[in-house]
């Protein structure tokens, strides 16, 4: 069982529209990843990236192919077990997506909450660390409004990380950043993942920070056309 | 109030989150629910009254059992019924005592217009056969041309029935005879008359002349102490003929509200205020709630990749109904009782706001608010965590 990475795609293809607008945007993609690592899915604009990604994080579902994720097959599985997988992943979003009218604390509790009423305070004082660890300590009672984008995505990643998940997706998290604060959330991604042994996966166009990453799988056209593992 | 809501639910209280984080449209759906809730209660309120009225009229009498013709629906409306059939009640052995009564309508003319007086009719002697208050009222009306008057009769200045005697009577003429009040008691207005006028049967018969002794309007029974007036009720309906009305009092009054409230304009309107108000409600609290959930739909998207289940957002959309609801209510029953004391005070109709009525009212505002807040809830399809990248 430890030794199946959390993730392996085999023979994947996907479809988008019906009919004669029927049109292929995935071609026979396969995949691993191992775990604890920062894998980076790069490509040009339209090249899949994107699908893929909502693909393995079970938000869309598989129509041909494999995906085996933690262990479990996709293809074929039913609504209650994609609701139950996806309390093991976490999601950060292009856009940050915090709830306009809860705190930033607020917003990360919710990312906690999913997992039942558990012990309150236990929570709290779970939130407000990982909110301590991304910077964002003294700003534990702000509204998302009263934020900058930069604090906003690391409030973004606090919520996708406080519920410990075995993995991490995250699309173009720092597209909506400057340079600094783009790096500084890849780095807290990173640094989480490796102290709690998260495996992420992380689409970006960002070539400022492929440095961190432990391996790069290019798109095109919906093939993969390298692969690059650092060591 | 977030804390208390957090441990109410056992969890953060979204709902409340939100609609407190955007106040123009939490005060609109207040307001909105206030309002609906004002329509239903003043509706209910005057359907209550119409209620009571009617209650007033039988409560002057003191009776067990009411004969009416088939179609009396009410204590005015329908034939006469042959006074005959009091002799032949009266050979039950557990009919006591019976009386003949006589309904009409007196217009008295003043200066400052018309008032309705809904009359009655009765025997002097029976006084076992009226309220308490008025069995010492009733001899004194077997003289001639005397009357009894409603002293909360609608516009009627409380002077001048305030030291009424035989001695100082209040004099007015109606149908060609001068009637003289001598006496005054606490009846109550109605909605389709002012007050109440008791006179004896022979006045009664001499002022309405086409009206004759052996065709009274209702026959009121009392039966022998020890016995079940239902059960009598039911062997003189038996016996007297299936196509008469032969109740106890209270069965009467029950028909009679039930007739009023349904069949009758006014009470068909209070019943369609009650409809309307409750469509009002459950209108803009669907606006409010699905124009939430619209404007949510991206937060909601990525508590779905989070992995809440769809349940998770019908109780959020509940939690809001429910919240719109408890806060509406206030301000409409304030509202509301405000109206009750004002309506009472232009009409003199029994408004009353009672416990049952504002409990009913608030628990059918959450039962539409939940509604609403279901209704609300399809739109929540929309929200796919796919389309967030
Ligand atoms: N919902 C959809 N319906 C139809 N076609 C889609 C849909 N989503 C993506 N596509 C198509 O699938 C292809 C891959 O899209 P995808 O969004 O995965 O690319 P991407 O690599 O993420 O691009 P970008 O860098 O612009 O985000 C594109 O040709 C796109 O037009
Ligand atoms: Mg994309």
């Amino acid at each position: 069982m430890q030794a199946d990475p959390p993730i392996r795609v085999t023979g994947l293809n996907h479809w988008f529209g019906s009919g004669e607008a029927r049109k292929q945007a995935i071609f026979d993609v396969s995949l691993e990843v191992d775990r604890g690592s920062l894998t980076i899915l790069m490509g040009p604009s339209g090249s899949g990236k994107t699908t893929v990604l909502t693909l393995m994080g079970r938000l869309r579902d598989v129509q041909d192919g494999s995906v085996c994720l933690l262990g479990e097959e996709l293809n074929g599985a039913g609504a209650t077990a994609q609701v139950a997988l996806r309390r093991r992943l976490g999601f950060i979003f292009q856009a940050h997506n915090l709830h306009d009218s809860l705190t930033a604390r607020q917003n990360v509790l919710m990312g906690l909450e999913v997992h039942g009423r558990g012990d309150k305070d236990g929570y709290q004082r779970a939130a407000d660390h990982v909110l301590g660890l991304v910077g964002l300590g003294e700003r534990l009672d702000y509204l998302p409004g009263n934020l900058s984008g930069g604090q906003k995505q690391r409030v973004a990643v606090a919520r996708a990380l406080v519920g410990n998940p075995e993995i991490v997706f995250a699309d173009e998290p720092t597209a909506a950043l400057d340079k600094a604060s783009g790096r500084t959330v890849v780095e807290m991604l990173k640094a989480l993942g490796r102290e709690r042994g998260t495996t992420t996966v992380m689409v970006t166009h960002d070539s400022r920070i492929l440095d961190l990453a432990d391996a790069i799988i290019t798109l095109e056209e919906g093939q993969i056309t390298r692969r690059e593992e650092s060591s | 109030m977030t804390r208390l809501l957090q441990r109410l639910l056992g969890r953060l209280p979204v709902g409340w989150l939100q609609l407190t984080h955007s106040r123009g449209r939490l005060a609109a759906a207040i307001a909105g629910v206030a309002f609906a809730n004002v329509l239903v209660l003043v509706q209910l309120g005057l359907a209550g009254a119409l209620n009571g009225t009617i209650v007033r009229g039988y409560a002057l009498f003191d009776a067990d059992i009411m004969i009416s013709a088939g179609d009396g629906n009410t204590m005015t409306d329908g034939s006469n019924v042959p006074r005959a059939l009091l002799w032949r009640a009266l050979a039950d052995p557990e009919v006591a005592d019976g009386v003949a009564l006589y309904v009409g309508t007196v217009t008295w003319s003043r200066e400052s217009g018309d008032t309705a007086l809904q009359t009655f009719g009765i025997d002097p002697v029976a006084t076992a056969f009226v309220r308490p208050v008025l069995a010492p009222i009733l001899p004194t009306l077997a003289v001639a041309d005397r009357a009894a008057i409603d002293r909360t009769t609608r516009r009627l200045e409380p002077e001048v029935v305030q030291d009424l005697s035989e001695a100082a009577p209040l004099r007015f003429e109606t149908e060609g005879r001068a009637l003289s009040v001598t006496s005054a008691f606490t009846g109550g207005v109605g909605f389709t008359a002012d007050g109440y006028l008791l006179l004896s049967d022979q006045t009664f018969l001499a002022l309405f002349a086409r009206r004759s002794s052996g065709a009274p309007n209702h026959i009121l029974l009392r039966t022998v102490p020890g016995a079940d007036p239902a059960v009598v009720a039911a062997r003189l309906k038996a016996r007297l003929g299936p196509d008469l009305r032969v109740r106890t009092m209270a069965a009467a009054i029950a028909a009679d509200q039930r007739y009023q409230g349904t069949q009758r304009p006014t009470g068909i309107i209070f019943n369609f205020g009650v409809i309307i108000g409750v469509l009002v409600g459950l209108v803009i609290v669907y606006q409010v709630l699905s124009t939430d959930v619209a404007d949510h739909l991206r937060e909601y998207a990525t508590f779905k990749a989070l992995g809440y289940p769809s349940g998770y957002f019908i109780g959020v959309i509940l939690e809001e109904a429910l919240i719109l609801a408890s806060l509406g209510f206030v301000p409409g029953f304030l509202i509301a009782s405000g109206l009750y004391l004002a309506l009472h005070a232009a009409t003199a109709l029994p408004l009353e706001m009672t416990l049952a009525t504002a409990v009913a009212v608030l628990l059918g505002t959450m039962v539409a608010c939940a509604l609403a807040g279901i209704l609300a809830t399809r739109r929540l399809a929309a929200a796919d965590p796919a389309e967030l990248f």
